[in-house]
């Protein structure tokens, strides 16, 4: 008796905690083991890196089943900072981000392709200065495992690069900086 | 003509620097409207906002020796065939400039050195940031200058056209006293 109920104790427990289901992660804000940057050249001369501060997101990761992995990423965009005041400014302007008119930019992931043991293309949709437009994030698994105080965590990189006339974005800022490369890098805490 | 003012006239100093602190805030007002539309690679486009920040500190500066003087040398007694209200009208115009111009210099200087950057002038010497830790500074800051810039050349073109009121329809010596004249 007493046997088998250990017995079924041990099974459901190796049920509840096996890895069968694709884990849902919070991206990390808390601690905030987690970056949205971007780079963009300056006239061709050199690169200008920014930061939105403020965006919170999920993502689920099977590490058995990659290719059903997904991701959903909101960002706000008047967080974002380039170390200069005057130009953020001008960043949330409508030459820009017009964050007013769209203060929320969200990435929604709608199918992941991998590409290597630890690499993936996630193709979704980024909405940004109220366009929405596919787009393709070349990601990378960093890391995964426990972590010291009692989680569980998963990181990845990834960066995707579009031009800023197809999100509208107004302000041309010459021919070497047409385009942007929004890079991402996001601890997940499994929930 | 004398530097300073009389009871019945503008002196020198008080004319110039009126004259003077007109021509920089409807100079500054096309020059902030123009220079936000600036194409990227334009010469002006660094040129213009340098310029814009440097003779605002320079209009501050001459904002504040004009109170000075105005408390060292008091300006003209109305005129006697200016009632009651129109008096009354002239001194609130004549504060809300004031108050207007100081408050639009102010929020000014705070978009400029929300992150802690000084303000250059000219070239010559850098006037530092002091209020950085307003939430959304220069946001909250670039429009408030953008609305009282709005405010103001429009309440200075009321002054203007009020000051042309009295000399072609009234036919008094408002006008000319800041012209440095008396009497018709």
């Amino acid at each position: 008796m007493l046997k088998k109920t250990i017995a079924t104790l041990a099974l459901g427990v190796t049920l509840i905690s096996g890895p069968l289901l694709a884990a849902d992660y919070q991206i990390d804000r808390q601690g905030q083991h987690a970056f949205i940057n971007f780079k963009i050249s300056h006239l061709g001369y050199s690169w200008l890196y920014g930061s939105f501060k403020d965006f919170s997101g999920t993502f689920s990761y099977d590490e058995k089943a990659p290719d059903a992995s997904s991701v959903q990423v909101s960002i706000q965009t008047a967080s974002v900072d380039t170390n200069h005041a005057e130009r953020d400014k001008h960043l949330r302007s409508d030459d820009f981000l017009n964050v007013s008119e769209f203060p929320t930019a969200t990435f929604e992931s709608t199918g992941v392709k991998s590409t290597g043991d630890n690499s993936a293309d996630i193709t979704g949709n980024l909405t940004l200065n109220g366009v929405t437009k596919p787009v393709v994030i070349k990601a990378t698994l960093v890391g995964q495992g426990a972590d010291p105080w009692g989680g569980y965590r998963a990181g990845f990189s990834g960066s995707t690069s579009f031009k800023l006339k197809d999100f509208n974005i107004k302000k041309d800022l010459g021919p070497a900086s047409q385009e942007v490369e929004l890079i991402l890098s996001v601890e997940g805490v499994r929930q | 003509m004398h530097w300073q003012n009389s009871r019945n006239a503008y002196g020198l100093l008080s004319i110039m620097l009126h004259w003077l602190v007109a021509v920089c805030v409807f100079g500054m007002f096309g020059l902030g409207l123009w220079m936000v539309d600036l194409d990227y690679y334009s010469s002006w486009y660094q040129a213009a906002p340098d310029l814009h920040k440097s003779i605002g500190l320079c209009l501050l500066a001459l904002m504040v020796l004009r109170l000075l003087w105005r408390t060292l040398s008091p300006p003209p007694l109305p005129l006697a065939s200016h009632d009651q209200r129109t008096q009354q009208a002239s001194k609130t115009a004549h504060w809300l400039l004031y108050a207007g111009l100081f408050a639009l210099m102010l929020s000014g200087y705070l978009i400029s050195t929300a992150d802690g950057r000084g303000i250059s002038v000219f070239g010559l010497f850098s006037v530092p940031a002091s209020l950085t830790s307003i939430p959304d500074q220069e946001d909250i800051a670039g429009v408030i200058h953008e609305w009282l810039a709005w405010a103001l050349v429009i309440l200075a073109g009321l002054h203007a056209l009020a000051a042309l009121k009295h000399h072609f329809i009234d036919r008094d010596v408002t006008l000319l006293r800041m012209l440095g004249r008396s009497e018709r």
